[in-house]
């Protein structure tokens, strides 16, 4: 072997492959094009079906119709979505506002002040939320936490009844509070799993140049690891009320599922996803109550998509919008040492 | 500057050994920082030099698995004693780093407050010592105008100096640089050495350079450092000249490293 690009002594030359081993890429990458294609394919097809099995209900109603009415009584025939609408978004937002929280708290604390040797272990519990079956949360929420929680809400609803929908009426068992509580605990581990890669992110750099101005632990937090992942973190909640927005069979079994606006925090209510779940099969005779489950079904379709699409914005944003031009590679562990 | 030579204190360090799990990285330095003077530390790459300086302000003890035994006094004081707040000790020896390190997120202003937010400056107050930090850091002609601007929209080395206005801000007595020139192109680290001689008036300064040409400039002192021990310390001129270790010699005359 002499120059660099001479060719070995093997029976076949190395530039010069044989057709048959081309032909595989050609295959492999049309093959990844197509089933690429067929997920887009999917939705697409989704989005068009459930439209046209929803417009006898579109028509009745309208479109905007639909969403705005608030009036879901199916004796009537009448197919209001806004109490279910609102439902889900009430549920939600307890969940984030609650969730989140603690899902940030609960990633802090492993990536940043957790013992290392208790990081492993801790991680592996919150995740093992998620694998809980959701019908299981649903059951917990209906025996443990609905007459638990009753005297703490019943003192939560008159100690803050100056704040509007809080108090006002009589604590239900099943309502809007519960039914977010459960989904906050049901939100806990993607959000805290995204945060804690996003935390991970953050520049040692940072994180010691706040740490060698005096910053205790707290204070380092605050200053370098928190504005560093404001935006990823706000993509990870994102990414939580797109599960919470589409949950049904735990907050189906404890929010009371009555087709109005509660008129407090602890009142009953009812989502999108759980009136789908809980009417399909009555409505298999009844075309126009079936067309308005699958308008509902199509609303919530839309709303998953807007927040996802939101997520992905944010994190995206987190990733690029904060790199610094020049130097802003983080710096290696070991680099220290030199 | 008005104050000269008033608040800078001596370091002393005695039987000082750093490690990272079972590795020995500082092996047993004796050495002194005296005041009111720029002391270098040179040395092939993973002597031990930045973990030197990093024991000083306890930074070291931050990275997993690393400790380190001995005693670093600040005049009388030690700063590993029992009773002494990490907190404290680090605002008293501030820190420049290898690689500027403005926080992402905050503006040219907010950069230099950061250290006095975090001991409740505010106010009035709170844009003087910035102003003055600036100033000491010979930053504020040039930022004087854009001082929202986010920090790292900032050149590399304006980017260090104003990481070194951060740490002047805090107003610390001794001062300890890891490489602060390595990232930075010949113009930025002659100021940047400039900066060194003038804040020696003020403050016990301990720079670590892998450039021997950097320590023969800006050091009143130079210490060789060699597989985790101190070779020897000495004048920096004669460290260059004669040193009497002949180890020494052949590292500044680059027969190794």
């Amino acid at each position: 072997m002499e120059a660099g690009t001479s060719v070995a002594t093997g029976s076949r030359p190395t530039i010069g492959r044989l057709p048959a081993v081309r032909r595989q890429d050609v295959v492999f990458e049309n093959g990844l094009r197509l089933v690429a294609g067929l997920i887009l394919a999917l939705i697409a097809f989704f989005f068009v079906r459930l439209y046209v099995e929803a417009s006898p209900a579109f028509q009745r109603f309208g479109l905007f119709g639909f969403v705005t009415t608030n009036d879901w009584d199916v004796s009537r025939e009448l197919f209001g979505a806004l109490p279910l609408l609102v439902g889900t978004l009430i549920t939600s937002a307890i969940a984030l506002l609650i969730g989140v929280p603690v899902a940030v708290a609960a990633a802090l604390f492993a990536s940043e002040l957790c013992p290392r040797r208790f990081r492993g272990p801790l991680t592996i519990v919150l995740e093992l939320l998620a694998a809980v079956p959701s019908v299981v949360y649903g059951l917990w929420g209906v025996f443990v936490l609905i007459p638990n929680l009753q005297g703490f809400e019943r003192w939560f609803a008159s100690a803050f009844s100056f704040i509007p929908f809080v108090g006002g009426g009589a604590v239900r068992g099943p309502n809007y509070f519960i039914a977010g509580l459960i989904l906050a605990i049901m939100i806990l581990p993607i959000v805290s799993a995204i945060s804690r890669e996003v935390i991970a992110t953050v520049p040692q750099d940072h994180k010691e140049a706040a740490l060698a101005l005096g910053a205790t632990r707290w204070e380092m937090i605050r200053t370098a690891v928190l504005p560093y992942s404001r935006a990823g973190i706000s993509g990870a909640a994102m990414l939580g009320l797109g599960r919470a927005i589409g949950e049904t069979i735990a907050v189906t079994l404890v929010i009371g599922n009555a087709p109005t606006i509660g008129k407090h925090l602890f009142d009953q209510g009812y989502t999108l996803a759980a009136v789908i779940a809980n009417e399909f099969g009555e409505a298999a005779n009844d075309p126009i109550h079936r067309a308005a489950l699958i308008a509902a079904g199509l609303v919530l379709f839309v709303l998953t998509l807007i927040v996802n699409a939101g997520a992905r914005y944010m994190v995206r944003r987190a990733a690029r919008g904060v790199r610094a031009p020049s130097g802003g590679r983080a710096a290696a562990p070991g680099a220290a040492a030199a | 500057m008005t104050e000269v030579a008033t608040k800078a204190k001596r370091v002393t360090l005695g039987g000082l050994n750093a490690y990272y799990g079972d590795s020995h990285a500082v092996k047993g330095v004796d050495l002194e920082f005296a005041p009111n003077q720029v002391t270098a530390i040179i040395g092939p790459s993973g002597c031990g030099k930045s973990t030197l300086v990093r024991c000083v302000n306890r930074m070291h003890e931050e990275l997993p698995g690393a400790r380190a035994t001995g005693s670093v006094r600040l005049d009388e004081l030690d700063v590993y004693g029992p009773s002494i707040d990490v907190v404290s000790v680090r605002r008293t020896i501030g820190m420049v780093f290898q690689r500027p390190n403005p926080f992402p997120t905050m503006s040219i202003f907010d950069n230099v407050a950061a250290g006095l937010r975090l001991t409740g400056t505010r106010g009035v107050k709170l844009r003087e010592r910035v102003e003055r930090s600036l100033i000491g850091a010979g930053l504020w002609e040039e930022v004087k105008d854009r001082l929202d601007a986010p920090g790292i929209s900032l050149s590399g080395g304006q980017q260090q100096r104003l990481c070194i206005a951060r740490t002047l801000a805090v107003e610390p007595e001794v001062i300890l640089m890891d490489e602060p020139a390595s990232a930075l192109d010949p113009i930025a680290t002659l100021r940047i050495e400039e900066l060194v001689e003038e804040l020696k008036q003020r403050y016990t300064i301990v720079i670590v350079t892998h450039n021997m040409q950097q320590a023969a400039r800006v050091a009143d002192k130079t210490a060789f450092m060699l597989s985790g021990e101190l070779v020897e310390i000495d004048s920096t001129e004669r460290i260059f000249t004669t040193p009497s270790d002949s180890r020494t010699e052949e590292y500044v005359t680059g027969k190794f490293g």
